[in-house]
């Protein structure tokens, strides 16, 4: 499938996207010098934020059924493309390793473990409201189907 | 930064993430979905070329636009984060912790050793 034009292209879309957010977002909120470290809070929101996103949205597309049509579309543009471009893991290794660099140590691991804890907890934070989304309007259409009965 | 540079770092972002999606195919159906191999590729030779970029740009070696069009534009779109901690996650919820910690601490470790060796060779170009 990953030869297909058509899905490369809604990656494409979707990656652009979400790098340009990202792109924005550094722009608005530059990194913070920290006793002499360059510390990379906006990488830290940006992937926090984009785990939880990928993590609700993966669990509601696959709990409103099979990977096909519409909901392989939204997450080929939405989750690989948009929140894929929009997080990154490049810029974490490195600015960890410029970190390791600039001899802040204690920091390079904060930042760097901090970041996989925290967005390991955002991931599944979003998995669990992804659920709870589903469950939720799957009740109110149930209730509805049982009023109009 | 000027629109035309916004865009273009935007558009490598995007190149990148199809890039991604390429790879992370090839990889399945050579080895395989039951370990997410691919973003470990991605991930960790993302993190080298990142190293390597900025050790370029930190000497002057690769001027500062092309430093944000490959770095913050294809690369930044290249590698992921949040597709990473899903996997873990997944790996994790299905009770295969050993392959959780390889797929989370792992892939950290292996990315951050990349990104200090693209560094390093970076700087040393110059």
């Amino acid at each position: 499938m990953h030869l297909s034009w058509r899905y490369l292209g809604l990656v494409f879309l979707g990656g652009t996207v979400g790098t340009a957010l990202r792109e924005a977002l550094g722009l608005v909120l530059p990194p913070i010098d920290l006793a002499g470290a360059h510390l990379p809070l906006t990488t830290v929101g940006i992937n926090l934020l984009g785990s939880l996103l990928l993590g609700l949205l993966l669990e509601a597309l696959v709990r409103r059924g099979h990977d096909a049509g519409g909901r392989r579309t939204a997450r080929l543009l939405l989750g690989t493309g948009l929140l894929g471009g929009f997080t990154t893991y490049s810029a974490l290794a490195t600015d960890s390793a410029l970190l390791l660099h600039g001899g802040a140590v204690g920091l390079a691991i904060a930042y760097a473990l901090g970041t996989l804890l925290l967005g390991g907890l955002a991931t599944w934070l979003g998995i669990v409201l992804g659920a709870a989304l589903h469950l939720r309007t799957r009740g109110e259409g149930a209730s509805a189907r049982g009023e109009n009965g | 930064m000027t629109p035309l540079l916004f865009l273009a770092v935007a558009a490598a972002g995007g190149v990148g993430a199809s890039a991604r999606l390429f790879l992370d195919g090839l990889v399945r159906t050579r080895l395989g979905g039951a370990f997410p191999y691919g973003t470990t590729i991605i991930n960790v030779s993302g993190s080298l070329l990142l190293g390597l970029v900025t050790g370029l740009a930190t000497n002057f070696l690769l001027a500062p636009e092309w430093s944000l069009v490959l770095g913050v534009g294809l690369l930044g779109g290249y590698t992921t984060f949040s597709t990473a901690s899903f996997e873990t996650v997944r790996l994790a919820q299905a009770h295969r912790y050993l392959a959780a910690l390889a797929n989370g601490l792992g892939m950290l470790l292996a990315s951050v050793a990349a990104a200090a060796l693209g560094l390093w060779a970076g700087l040393t170009l110059g």
